[in-house]
């Protein structure tokens, strides 16, 4: 009753993928703070870490020794075990987005003449499955939120599930614009189908396609809680927020979650509008380098912008997702669908 | 299962595409009114509701009934309870539009608006011949009427009844939704001819079959106020705007009875043996009940609600006969519990002073004989017709009911409905008396409005008509009644 | 398919066990978050009942919408005072009654029901998307529409329960 060999070595192959998947998504934000605070400190003329190691570039380890090594203070009236959970949940559905995200198309590999594919699994709903596991980031904050038993951890948490109800709609929306112009809600097939040459990528769908990336990025960064849309750690009105009675460890794990976060709305839009792994033109690079430099290049954007922008007033920021996004993604939904149906 | 669409399927739901777009329209025109020129938005309402007739008419024995790939079906049968309902819909949108002026009250044109939207469920329910259709139209009945309930906001007993029925409504649907479920489980389609093929061939197992029956029946007599699932009507039905107590008094307990006497009949007639004991209990307990407790009343409108759970067991009865004439028995009986109770309602509205509520209580109505003769000869005229006493309608309508069950052999339970009904002519008889037997103790400030007496003539001549002449309307009930 | 049983037990335990504990836990939030883990291990049974769609669009909706709504009124009331609601010892009898008969019904219906007479779709190939798609504009596009109706009905009724307004 032993499974035959092929099986076993699925079952392997698959598990190694996961654990490659899950320790570099672990250490993305090492690199990922440290070009943050550099980016951050260029715009604002001055050079970012600098002390550990050359230009900085030690200063998240050194954060990291700090933040392991901090007291890990519980409020006393906080719900213990809420309190303890709550980082877990933000951060789990975050990394299980990446099961369904596929990187490369596959490759033969040479004497054995066994397909290797550079994803985990890959669902014929994988745009399903990313957005609804995505959503359930949510649950992190809002029940940190309330088991802090502060005052601005709960307010933080409430602006939060708002706000990611209200854009999840929209972000949906992008995502159905998406599947219509690529006839598919396989990220796999999304992507081959934007295979080709510059004009064949789904941002360059005239004229809707641009206008759904814009609806893509905005409701994205309003997704993940990235200024100019953070009004849930708004440490203006807030304190910090949703997080504000955390540290150390758990803090970081919050962190962690956002970045992941960040990580994947920026590969999420290198596959579903940048073409994915194909370049815009062949120049003998692997298609991997392609995604890997698409993705950098949306995160660094973001990055740019939240040392660009200003916050958004709490009701501007309902504002734009109820009366600005929604009517345009619906009317983006009917001309989608008639480009498809009449071209 | 295949399935061509055709202009044939948008014809046979045109009206409830009409009804959908004009409550849509209803919508649009009420953002362009003054607060004071609401009521428009119920004229229009009405005009919605007939243009929906019409399109009705053309379908009356239509050749291929089923459209929609078999969701819907367009018999007589449904057309007759759809005409039912847009005259109960008319005739309350008519009591609405006074009423609403003198509450003053706020979302107007959405009161109306919503009648409009519940209409439309309700005629999904009247012609589903599918277990979805049936249950998403029933959604669409009962979701604006929780909010019409509810719609006296800072009425704190409004919030109440609201909330019950909300929550027990849900908790309905979820019996109903489960037993369909079952159903599903056991014969692999949601069809209604379907269902009762496959229980025809006997496959099933009983106890889960007796099983879903009884949760599907305690869905649908949630729906109809049936004892024991009535404990919403009395709060609902006291803490609701008038009109929408007799919205729902009236349409959303027809529009049960269309569903539920489809459902049974239709799918589960093979399951006759199971259903009709349960039926029957429900039935007999719901008169008992209804009965009984509407004589400690003293709330005019607490005490109908509980003469409606008294009038759906009788209704009841017509289905535990089980057969043609039991269930044209029931069209009837809908029919004129439609038109006494709308009459009865739009008394009470007209008792309602300017500002205040009055007309709720039944001492409100000592007297009334000595100030207004009218008004008072046409509340006896409801009120008998209520209590089953010839030459009124509602005897009439019982007397089919009784006659379906005696013609099946259901003699006890015949006997059982005509011992209810001499209890229950004690409630009505009760306010008569204080009509014409007793001094008036203050002012009577009736309401005049045209609409109100519309709908007061309508009726009347109703009543009387089909209480003195009940034969045609009978025969065609009788001819569109479902066949087995 | 000895993989599919196992995981199958471990779905249905935890989903019987979380739901448990939602009715009865007495802090509304915990109760909650076990609803979330009740509605998940139902996506994962979907999954083995190869409708991937299905689940997906269970996780969406469910977990990621009306939770987040149900959470978000549950964190605006006094969960202090919600939990100490409970029975009053007089109802206690009628609802222990109440308890025992729906537990003697299921178990009379679990066994001596006949359950392995209701037909199950055979294990097999996937649902596809654009099954159930072309199902829903075609066979279905009736009840769809009615579903459009209601909601506009949900929108219209919560507007004018929510919003205080003069007009």
């Amino acid at each position: 009753m032993w499974p035959d060999i092929d099986t076993i070595l699925l079952v392997i192959v698959m598990l190694v993928k996961v654990g490659v998947v899950t320790i570099i998504l672990l250490n993305l934000p090492i690199p990922l703070t440290w070009l943050e605070r550099k980016v951050a400190g260029h715009i604002q003329q001055r050079p970012g870490p600098m002390r550990v190691g050359p230009h900085g570039i030690l200063q998240p380890v050194a954060d990291g020794i700090k933040l392991i090594f901090k007291e890990d203070i519980v409020p006393a009236k906080a719900d213990k075990l809420l309190f303890m959970f709550a980082p877990v949940v933000s951060l789990v559905p975050a990394l299980c987005v990446f099961v369904a995200i596929p990187v490369a198309e596959s490759v033969t590999i040479p004497y054995i003449n066994k397909e290797l594919t550079f994803y985990v699994a890959d669902f014929n709903v994988g745009i399903l499955f990313i957005l609804a596991r995505g959503g359930m980031g949510i649950y992190g904050i809002i029940l940190g939120g309330w088991a802090s038993n502060s005052k601005y951890a709960m307010l933080g948490g409430l602006r939060s599930a708002a706000q990611m109800i209200s854009y999840e709609v929209a972000l949906s929306f992008s995502a159905i614009g998406v599947v219509m112009m690529s006839n598919s809600l396989s990220l796999v097939e999304i992507v081959e189908s934007q295979a080709g040459n510059l004009f064949d990528w789904n941002i360059f769908y005239l004229p809707v396609g641009p206008i759904w990336f814009v609806i893509f990025l905005i409701a994205g960064m309003a997704e993940i809680n990235r200024i100019p849309f953070d009004l849930s750690e708004d440490e203006g009105s807030l304190a910090a927020g949703f997080f504000v009675e955390y540290s150390a460890m758990k803090f970081s794990l919050f962190a962690l979650a956002e970045y992941t976060a960040m990580v994947t709305i920026a590969t999420l839009g290198t596959l579903m509008f940048l073409g994915g792994w194909n370049g815009p033109v062949d120049i003998g690079i692997p298609p991997i380098f392609w995604f890997i430099g698409k993705t950098f290049v949306l995160i660094y954007f973001f990055m740019v912008i939240r040392f660009t922008l200003p916050r958004y007033r709490y009701d501007q920021l309902m504002t734009i997702g109820w009366n600005v996004l929604i009517p345009i993604s619906l009317v983006l939904v009917l001309v989608t669908g008639l480009m498809r149906i009449y071209l | 299962m295949n399935f061509a669409f055709s202009i044939q399927d948008v014809l046979g739901v045109l009206p409830e595409i009409i009804i959908a777009l004009g409550a849509c329209a209803m919508l649009i025109l009420d953002l362009f009114l003054e607060r004071d020129k609401k009521e428009w938005v119920a004229y229009l309402g009405i005009f919605v509701v007939i243009l929906a007739a019409i399109a009705s008419w053309c379908l009356i024995n239509t050749a291929e009934p089923y459209v929609m790939g078999r969701m819907m079906v367009i018999d007589n049968y449904s057309l007759f309870f759809k005409f039912t309902f847009y005259l109960a819909t008319i005739l309350t949108l008519l009591l609405s539009i006074n009423y609403a002026k003198s509450a003053d009250l706020d979302y107007r044109g959405e009161f109306y608006t919503l009648m409009i939207f519940s209409l439309c469920g309700m005629l999904v329910m009247a012609s589903g011949s599918n277990l979805i259709t049936i249950y998403l139209g029933i959604e669409l009945m009962a979701l604006p009427i929780y909010v019409l309930v509810g719609f006296l906001k800072n009425d704190t007993r409004s919030n109440e009844g609201a909330m019950k029925y909300v929550i027990l409504g849900g908790f309905a649907s979820g019996l109903l939704l489960y037993g369909m479920s079952l159903i599903y489980g056991l014969t692999g389609t949601t069809d209604l001819a379907g269902i009762n093929a496959a229980l025809s061939a006997g496959t099933v197992s009983p106890v889960i079959l007796t099983l879903s029956i009884v949760l599907m029946a305690a869905g649908f007599c949630f729906k109809l106020a049936g004892f024991p699932f009535h404990m919403w009507a009395p709060d609902a039905y006291q803490a609701a705007p008038t009109p929408v107590t007799a919205f729902m008094a009236v349409a959303s307990k027809g529009a049960a009875f269309a569903a539920i006497v489809r459902v049974f009949l239709e799918a589960l007639y093979p399951a006759y043996a199971e259903w009709q004991m349960i039926l029957a209990v429900i039935a007999v307990l719901s008169m008992f009940y209804g009965n009984t407790v509407a004589i400690m009343q003293t709330n005019i409108k607490r005490m109908l609600a509980y003469s409606s759970i008294g009038h759906a067991g009788y209704a009841l009865l017509g289905l535990v006969a089980g057969t043609g004439e039991g269930s044209a028995a029931i069209m009837f009986y809908i029919l004129v519990y439609t038109l006494m109770n709308l009459g009865a309602f739009a008394v009470i509205i007209m008792m309602r002073k300017t500002g205040k509520v009055a007309g709720d209580s039944i001492y409100d109505y000592k007297g009334l004989a000595k100030n207004n003769k009218v008004v008072a000869l046409v509340m006896l005229i409801f009120l008998f017709s209520l209590a089953g006493i010839p030459p009124m309608a509602g005897f009439m309508g019982k007397l089919y009911i009784f006659m379906a069950l005696i013609n099946q052999g259901y003699i006890i339970l015949a006997v059982l409905g005509i011992l209810t009904t001499a209890i229950a002519a004690f409630f009505y008889i009760r306010i008569v008396l204080f009509m014409y037997m007793k001094e008036p103790e203050g002012e009577f400030d009736l309401v005049k409005s045209c609409a109100l007496y519309i709908v007061i003539a309508i009726s009347v001549i109703g009543v009387i008509l089909l209480g003195v002449v009940p034969g045609s309307l009978m025969e065609l009930a009788s001819k569109a009644a479902l066949l087995l | 398919m000895l993989i599919e049983y196992i995981l199958f037990i471990i779905f249905a335990v935890i989903a019987i066990m979380s739901s448990l504990c939602v009715v009865t836990l007495r802090n509304p939030v915990h109760c909650a978050g076990y609803l979330i883990v009740t509605l998940l291990q139902v996506a994962a049974l979907f999954l083995l009942c190869r409708s991937p769609f299905l689940a997906v669009v269970q996780v969406f909706i469910y977990v990621g919408a009306v939770l987040v709504l149900f959470l978000f009124v549950v964190l605006l009331i006094d969960v202090k005072k919600a939990s100490m609601e409970i029975f009053k010892p007089k109802h206690r009898p009628l609802a222990y009654g109440v308890l025992a008969i729906l537990l003697i019904e299921t178990l009379v219906v679990i066994f001596v029901g006949g359950l392995e007479k209701i037909r199950l779709a055979a294990p097999g190939a996937e649902v596809k998307v654009e099954t159930i798609g072309r199902e829903l504009f075609t066979s279905y596009i009736f009840p769809f529409e009615i579903v459009s109706v209601v909601l506009l009905v949900a929108m219209v009724g919560a507007i004018v329960m929510a919003i205080d307004r003069r007009g």
